[in-house]
């Protein structure tokens, strides 16, 4: 009687097993139907946060459409978008000819929005009497030249320096237009003291409790409990702080645009979600540290 | 029937045969998937050795978005930190393995073994939020460095998540030492301390190598934790408190970047790199545990 009852499990099992081996081999590429109304974006850690936001108050507007937002960095979004698995790819920072190469040779044609601006905050701690520095003392500090904080007006203390990673769209930035200060034949490198830091809450974190450090990250964020340093394009020139007026009005020298890149020229709910956030998403963005297009 | 006959003679039952095929397909799996990812790891990781020129390869310098993939920091990083881990386990796992077994009395060790276990089940990330937040400030301020993310953090860090395993195997190690041989020793008026100093203890002595070994597999291959804490500059060690500066190891290059590396590039095919030279050393630790226990076995288990 209970043979085959045995049989059965043991049958369940081995074809639960392979079963299991084909669905991982095969279930990578699986393209979204726009028809289900239904919407994946992955991408840039920096834009997680603002890419909610307006995914959820797009949904509240429009019931019929879900919106997944996913981050993993910049580089995974666009990927992610070259292998058909998203339908936007959220990046910090623009996509790379290799990128594109690679797009173009799966089919692909990826198509740039701009959505907002970012703001880059330098940050020190708030015991540190510097609260003004210019781009040409921020790149000597981060490339070593300067390495105690009496050089900028400061106490007599190292200054420990802090970065994103060498492949997040912050650092790239950052290496470009302020520690090559935007030169592109510019052959400047972050000093190797410098502490790489996984994510924005390793550099705020070390801020918060060390008087040594210097940091950037995106003004959206930075916490209450960091000093943001006002920044002048040269020693002359007036000092900014970073903010939406100064970074649109162009004073505030290191801001950036974020993307979103579709494959192709977006079309159905995609299309109409993009222009959404293009229109009235942009009264979101202020409120979470980033700067509106407008 | 017939299909059962034809397949094997004899009185073995059929539903025996498949559960016993079954048990076997799993246990081999295991090597399958070993193999397989061994082969996976040589795919991706093999073109960077051909595509990298090898003074590039294994010079100091790490800029992965510039070009520069020198892979020597990390090495020696992960060399340093580990070494630092195992220094600092060794004794605490020794002695904590001692106590436990040797002189805590009953209902102490019935609380400290399950104590034990818990603290091997807890999340990397953690302790390495603990370790960011908490032991950073204490090492930056007691030892006056620049900052508290140094290799010694990580090496506290690490000590700490590779002692459960020290621990636990180099109690199993004391557990096999004969009863004879403690009272052998106490009986020619040795005292608990003697007894357990030049007798339990070197008669487990293989056993507790293997602890090392294994913590040290364990310490060596851990990522969030140390990713945390250790700064991540990718510089070689050249001055005398190398150990109280920021270190970057091989792992937490790798979750760092992996993430956000274009599929296909030199970048991409050097974090592999990375991950071959890894498993290579994680192998061969592995494997000196193994052999050690092997050892072990052929001598009779008691050393």
């Amino acid at each position: 009687m209970c043979k085959p009852v045995r049989l059965l499990l043991a049958g369940l099992l081995c074809g639960s097993i392979l079963l299991g081996c084909g669905q991982s081999s095969t279930a990578s590429p699986v393209a979204p139907t726009i028809a289900s109304q239904s919407i994946v974006i992955k991408g840039s850690d920096t834009m997680v946060n603002l890419a909610l936001a307006w995914a959820e108050r797009y949904m509240e507007i429009h019931p019929e459409v879900s919106i997944s937002v996913t981050g993993g960095g910049s580089g995974t979004g666009i990927a992610a978008m070259i292998n058909g698995t998203v339908d936007i790819a959220n990046a910090s920072r623009e996509m790379k000819a290799e990128e594109i190469a690679a797009a173009q040779a799966n089919g692909i044609d990826p198509v740039e929005h701009v959505v907002a601006f970012d703001a880059i905050a330098v940050v020190v701690h708030p015991s540190n009497p510097v609260d003004r520095l210019t781009l040409q003392q921020i790149s000597d500090i981060y490339t070593g030249k300067i390495a105690n904080w009496q050089q900028v007006g400061g106490e007599d203390r190292p200054i420990v320096l802090l970065s994103r990673e060498s492949n997040s769209g912050t650092y790239v930035y950052f290496l470009e237009n302020v520690i090559r200060l935007g030169r592109k034949d510019g052959e400047e490198l972050l000093s190797p003291d410098a502490l790489l830091m996984p994510s924005s809450e390793g550099i705020s974190a070390e801020v918060r409790q060390n008087p040594n450090t210097i940091g950037y990250d995106g003004l959206g964020y930075v916490t209450p409990d960091q000093k943001i340093v006002a920044v002048a394009r040269d020693a002359g020139g007036p000092y900014v702080l970073p903010s939406a007026q100064t970074v649109l009005d162009g004073s505030y020298p290191i801001a950036r645009p974020l993307y979103m890149y579709t494959a192709g020229r977006p079309a159905g709910a995609v299309k109409e979600y993009l222009e959404w956030v293009l229109g009235e998403g942009q009264s979101l963005v202020a409120g979470l540290g980033f700067v509106p297009l407008r | 029937m017939n299909a059962h006959k034809a397949l094997r003679s004899g009185p073995v039952r059929w539903n025996d045969f498949v559960i016993e095929s079954l048990i076997r397909v799993t246990g081999f799996s295991t090597i399958a998937f070993v193999l397989l990812i061994l082969f996976f790891l040589l795919r991706e990781g093999m073109p960077a050795f051909f595509q990298v020129p090898l003074d590039n390869l294994f010079g100091p310098a790490w800029y992965p978005t510039l070009g520069h993939y020198g892979m020597v920091p990390q090495v020696v990083g992960s060399l340093v930190v580990t070494l630092t881990a195992v220094l600092i386990a060794l004794p605490l796992g020794v002695a904590t393995a001692v106590f436990v077994r040797e002189v805590a009395p009953n209902w102490a060790r019935e609380i400290l073994k399950p104590l034990i276990e818990v603290l091997a089940g807890i999340p990397s990330v953690v302790l390495g939020f603990f370790g960011m937040t908490v032991i950073a400030p204490i090492v930056r301020q007691s030892l006056g460095v620049p900052t508290g993310l140094t290799a010694f953090t990580g090496g506290l860090v690490l000590a700490y998540m590779a002692l459960p395993t020290i621990i636990s195997v180099a109690e199993d190690a004391l557990d096999a030492v004969p009863k004879s041989y403690r009272d052998a020793a106490l009986a020619m008026g040795a005292t608990r301390w003697q007894t357990i100093w030049r007798v339990t203890v070197p008669a487990a002595r293989s056993g507790i190598i293997t602890a090392v070994l294994l913590g040290m597999g364990r310490a060596i291959g851990e990522t969030m934790a140390v990713m945390m804490v250790t700064g991540n500059a990718a510089r070689l060690p050249h001055e005398l408190d190398f150990l109280f500066r920021p270190i970057r190891t091989m792992t937490a290059t790798i979750a760092a970047e992996m993430g956000e590396v274009a599929q296909g590039s030199d970048h991409y095919h050097v974090l592999f790199a990375i991950g071959i030279v890894l498993f290579m050393v994680t192998f061969v630790i592995n494997l000196t545990a193994a052999v050690t226990i092997f050892r072990k076995r052929r001598r009779g288990g008691l050393r």
